[in-house]
């Protein structure tokens, strides 16, 4: 009841601050430009799907402000229709078609996961609807030579390869050679996690490095016992785990329990399974990896630098008071800029023309920078290490943007 | 194949892990044998396939979950979702099952499986989709210079599971109502003529499931995690524990739900947790045909 009421009050700021500026804006009679998405409201994705939509918003809400998009002499404001994809793949195609060919949008901004960016590619491909998305990280979206797909995120075999990275410097600061280094492995047994699993392995075996536990859980499973004893017996160096919310909450609190002590840990989705809040001083030295994060030393005109981006967004959402900001929120605004972008370079509203922009586009963001590969995915921005290090997350990897120090070994609590 | 074969001399040269092995198994497969001996129950005396066996579990366990964020310890969330999953199952009982007791199996099955979705809707709804759990807070015991180690939270669950599934057998050979149950599951036509009122018997053996369901799910918890969609999992698991042992058996019940959870462990430790859950469901297939083949034999005897 309570989080609704609050929803409602920020609604009601929201509204306020953007009439104000329009109020102003509309005097120069700005057009009003509509984006489509569909995005995932109601189903198991809908907690991520809000956070990404809120990302949208809040970029729209800056665009506006600063005077909306201008293409030639006149200025457009940024709007989004959104349907409800209810978290089904099928849905989410059916609603593309309904965005494309009853509501007559012109260009698309992305769902939430992969599988739905898989299931709405093929439409706006087929259509020849520029998407820019930023919650599908598959690889698996840049192998089918889609021309009107552009992720502004890092894919997902780069999420835990930096870890890899950082063991084996590791290995080398402690006067051992990388291919000493043995890992443990257990992700899920989805396309997501095995394309983490794949970046994983494919950097080991460029140091040498062995693979003592390679292990693929089932979607049902909610137990790692099995594994982390195997882990526990076998010693390796390091341990890496993907299985989305779930697979982070399971490994920490067995980890725990089981007193498993290997001195480098790295997960994914630590934030979003709470890993500090929830189990505390378990998760202590746990490495995260993540898109992006506010401590970064990113930044741009728009939104200022990231810690800017994470300021400006908590006082538009106040919901998000007393959280981080979710990375899935950041690449969201990401995406709504770099199309601002690229309605600019294009100047004009042309599929074909903004395709080709943004083909074309070289930007730094708060989020990082974004350039697109020939397939469409984002090859400038690294992928993030963050550490838990007294109950907080920092970033110690990549070096370069890292504002602390990696704490190895880590100790078992 | 060579990790295969890496993981099975570990457990020979050190065979301490097969103690921590056993161990977690049989604590997991005490959880599982809880929801599969309410299933056991429903299909036994009513001959409803509830496939919304998964989402009691859950329900109960975002009732621990809620006493947790207020402030109370899960533990307690045992009894109080009990209590709680006893009233919702009585509802459902009133409002649906009773409706499709008497039709054929797919009536049963379609109704349950409306059931599943909706629950899993209406906790989506109330708590959002992310992934909870409720920490009792509890360090776990280190046996052999920590090379087992016993979650007090698995033990107690396991006690706690074992405390449950007694009183629930004493219940049903001893109390007057136990009795009514087991006469209605034998022939309800008899037991209706001999006076027992039969749908107060499967309303009561309808909410003694979900309340059994619920205290599981408080278990699972503070064990693993929760997710409202994450139901399924327990209701596949109490189905093929419920198929190995037969319905008719409960101690049958308990034995191959522990029997169960051990195998995993086993499983998932030699041959990857790829095939953790496909060994299970590998052996149930093995039962059924080796059932398969001896029912045969009776009938050709009988002919």
């Amino acid at each position: 009841m309570n989080h609704s009421h609050r929803l409602t009050i920020a609604a009601v700021a929201m509204a306020a601050v953007a009439w104000a500026p329009g109020a102003a804006m509309a005097a120069k009679n700005c057009e009003t430009l509509v984006l489509g998405s569909a995005i995932s409201l109601t189903g198991k994705y809908s907690t991520n799907g809000e956070h990404a939509k809120n990302g949208y918003e809040f970029a729209i809400k800056k665009i506006n402000e600063a005077g909306g998009v201008k293409v030639g002499n006149k200025c457009y404001f940024l709007k989004v229709k959104y349907y409800d994809d209810e978290s089904t793949p099928a849905r989410g195609a059916q609603l593309a078609e309904r965005l494309i060919n009853q509501d007559k949008v012109q260009f698309m901004l992305g769902p939430y996961s992969s599988g739905l960016t898989k299931a709405i590619a093929p439409v706006t491909e087929k259509y020849r609807v520029p998407m820019v998305e930023a919650e599908g990280a598959s690889r698996s979206l840049f192998n089918k030579g889609y021309r009107y797909l552009f992720a502004v995120l890092s894919t997902s075999e780069q999420y835990l390869a930096s870890a890899i990275t950082l063991a084996a410097d590791v290995a080398k600061k402690n006067g051992k050679k990388p291919s000493d280094v043995r890992i443990a492995i257990a992700v899920e047994n989805d396309p997501f996690s095995l394309d983490i699993r794949a970046g994983v392995l494919e950097d080991a075996a460029k140091y040498g490095m062995k693979v003592v536990v390679d292990d693929k859980l089932p979607r049902d499973l909610s137990d790692m016992t099995a594994t982390l004893t195997k882990v526990k017996a076998l010693k390796p160096d390091v341990l890496i785990v993907s299985g989305h919310s779930k697979g982070a909450a399971t490994v920490t609190r067995q980890v725990g329990e089981l007193k498993i002590n290997v001195p480098m840990i790295a997960i994914t989705h630590c934030e979003a399974a709470d890993i500090t809040g929830k189990f505390g001083k378990t998760a202590e030295g746990f490495l995260c990896s993540t898109q992006w994060a506010e401590t970064l030393s990113y930044k741009d005109p728009l939104f200022g630098s990231a810690s800017n981006y994470e300021k400006e967004f908590k006082a538009a959402f106040p919901q998000y008071k007393n959280k981080t900001v979710p990375y899935q929120t950041a690449q969201a605004s990401a995406a709504v800029y770099v199309f601002k972008d690229a309605f600019e370079r294009a100047g004009s509203f042309d599929r074909e023309k903004v395709r080709d922009a943004l083909a074309a586009t070289d930007l730094m963001t708060f989020y990082g920078r974004i350039k697109f590969s020939k397939a469409g995915n984002n090859i400038a921005k690294p992928m993030v290490l963050r550490q838990v290090q007294n109950g907080k997350y920092v970033v110690v990897a990549p070096p370069e943007y890292a504002s602390h120090k990696l704490v190895w070994p880590r100790k078992a609590m | 194949m060579s990790q295969i074969i890496g993981n099975i001399n570990i457990l020979i040269e050190a065979p301490v892990f097969n103690l921590s092995l056993l161990l977690d198994g049989l604590m997991i497969g005490a959880v599982f044998a809880l929801s599969a001996y309410g299933l056991a129950l429903v299909w036994g005396v009513m001959n409803v396939k509830n496939l919304a066996q998964g989402d009691f579990v859950i329900m109960g366990g975002y009732t621990a979950w809620v006493l947790a964020q207020n402030g109370i310890h899960p533990l307690f969330g045992v009894p109080v979702a009990f209590v709680l999953l006893w009233g919702i199952g009585w509802v459902i009982y009133v409002t649906v099952i009773r409706r499709v007791i008497d039709q054929d199996l797919f009536t049963s099955l379609l109704a349950t499986f409306g059931l599943a979705i909706m629950f899993q809707q209406i906790l989506n709804l109330f708590f959002g989709s992310d992934t909870q759990t409720a920490d009792a807070g509890f360090p776990s015991i280190f046996l052999f210079d920590g090379q087992v180690s016993v979650p007090q939270v698995k033990l107690i669950a396991f006690v706690l599971a074992a405390l449950l599934a007694t009183a629930v057998i004493l219940f049903m050979k001893r109390s007057r109502m136990g009795q009514a149950i087991r006469a209605t599951a034998q022939d309800p036509r008899a037991a209706r003529v001999l006076g027992i009122n039969t749908d107060k018997v499967y309303a009561f053996t309808f909410s003694l499931n979900a309340a059994i369901c619920g205290a599981a799910g408080a278990l699972v918890a503070m064990i693993w995690v929760i997710q409202p969609f994450y139901g399924i999992t327990y209701s596949i698991r109490a189905f093929v524990v419920v198929t190995a042992a037969g319905f008719g058996n409960l101690p049958g019940v308990i034995a191959a739900g522990l029997g169960m959870g051990v195998i995993e462990q086993f499983g998932g430790f030699i041959l990857g947790a790829t095939f953790q859950q496909a060994l299970v469901v590998g052996l149930l297939l093995l039962v059924l045909i080796i059932r398969q083949i001896q029912q045969a034999r009776v009938r050709q005897v009988v002919q």
